[in-house]
């Protein structure tokens, strides 16, 4: 019953994933160290792949991880999962939708989740960090390689102006061609 | 069942043409929604984004959500959020085989590799974008060093975290007013 366990566990992301697409990342480790459909590595890959083809990032990564997990078919259904709480809240919100924009509950609720949401982004991306900069060997595999380019990209995505806007999709065909002629 | 098609049609092109996610997409569903199909105005979008951000679920399925509802009824709103998630289905799925099939060549391994470490920068600039707009007072400061703290050293489910700061935002904020 792999597709209804797949169901669930996309389900349960897109319920409690709250604020956009990387929102959905913490949920997606749980879900690689409890399940073992994907490993760390390719829910790095995975991200890349997301950031570089059209479309909301949360949606990809459903549909990247269900085809991982049982080909085809586990991306439709992994998608369906995501999507599914969604719907439901926004439609109940809707009709109601003036109250739930003012009420304090949910304002207070939000003040929290929000802080929450960001520190869970973050520890994620110590996962990932880890992976990368150490080569999955911690600490005897750290990389300078990888430190270096790191910081160029850096540089670049906050220090000069003209290329501060660039869209993602280019540092991430810069990074892989620095990847392919250094040999990282 | 005519407006049904459109509406399919018309959020599966928003979703073929966004690239990085539901901000990317504002530019575009004013075009498209307010402009050339009238199904909604200006102040609707921002409201729908505001909610959006708030409400569980990924914030271009939210909005595809309300302006299908509002356009064509329930039914309006599943059919406009299978048409915004049906390219990045299709597009997903074709380039996941291919990458599983190349992943096993030497110079594929390498791309990847550099390509993790633009992925580390690129989740750090998120973090950064997102830690300004959270963390605005020293509550919401210890709200994020807690739920860190919790995340990296516990193996506890994300679920967890999102009820408790619920929780403690609705503590913290009602009853200091």
């Amino acid at each position: 019953m792999i597709y209804l366990k797949l169901f669930w566990e996309f389900f349960n992301t897109g319920l409690f994933a709250v604020g956009g697409g990387m929102a959905t990342l913490p949920f997606l480790y749980d879900i690689a160290d409890r399940t073992g459909w994907f490993t760390h590595h390719q829910l790095a890959d995975m991200i890349a792949v997301s950031e570089s083809t059209p479309g909301p990032i949360g949606i990809n990564m459903a549909t990247y991880s269900g085809y991982l997990t049982s080909g085809l078919s586990g991306s439709v259904v992994a998608t369906l999962g995501l999507i599914t709480p969604s719907i439901i809240v926004i439609l109940l919100i809707a009709a109601f939708l003036t109250a739930f924009h003012d009420n304090k509950y949910v304002n207070g609720a939000f003040y929290g989740l929000r802080p929450a949401s960001c520190a869970m982004i973050t520890a994620a991306g110590l996962v990932v960090s880890k992976v990368t900069f150490f080569a999955g060997d911690f600490p005897s595999g750290f990389s300078v390689k990888s430190v270096a380019l790191a910081a160029v990209l850096l540089v670049f995505t906050h220090l000069i102006r003209r290329t501060e806007k660039f869209h993602p999709v280019i540092w991430i065909a810069f990074s892989a061609v620095v990847g392919i002629l250094f040999k990282y | 069942m005519k407006i049904l098609i459109d509406l399919f049609i018309t959020f599966a092109k928003m979703g073929a043409v966004t690239f990085g996610g539901g901000y990317a997409m504002l530019p575009i569903l004013q075009r498209e929604i307010v402009e050339n199909k009238k199904w909604g105005t200006e102040e609707e979008l921002a409201d729908y984004y505001a909610i959006g951000q708030c409400t569980p679920g990924v914030i271009a399925v939210n909005v595809a959500t309300f302006i299908g509802r509002k356009t064509a009824g329930n039914l309006g709103g599943i059919v406009a959020t299978l048409g915004v998630v049906f390219p990045s289905v299709v597009i997903i799925t074709l380039l996941a085989g291919v990458i599983e099939y190349y992943s096993s060549l030497e110079w594929v391994k390498h791309a990847f590799a550099g390509i993790r470490v633009c992925v580390c920068v690129l989740i750090f600039n998120a973090v950064i974008k997102l830690f300004s707009k959270a963390i605005i007072d020293r509550k919401t400061l210890a709200i994020y060093l807690i739920v860190l703290a919790c995340s990296v050293f516990l193996n506890v489910s994300p679920v967890v975290f999102v009820i408790a700061a619920g929780l403690a935002g609705i503590i913290l904020k009602v009853r200091t007013k």
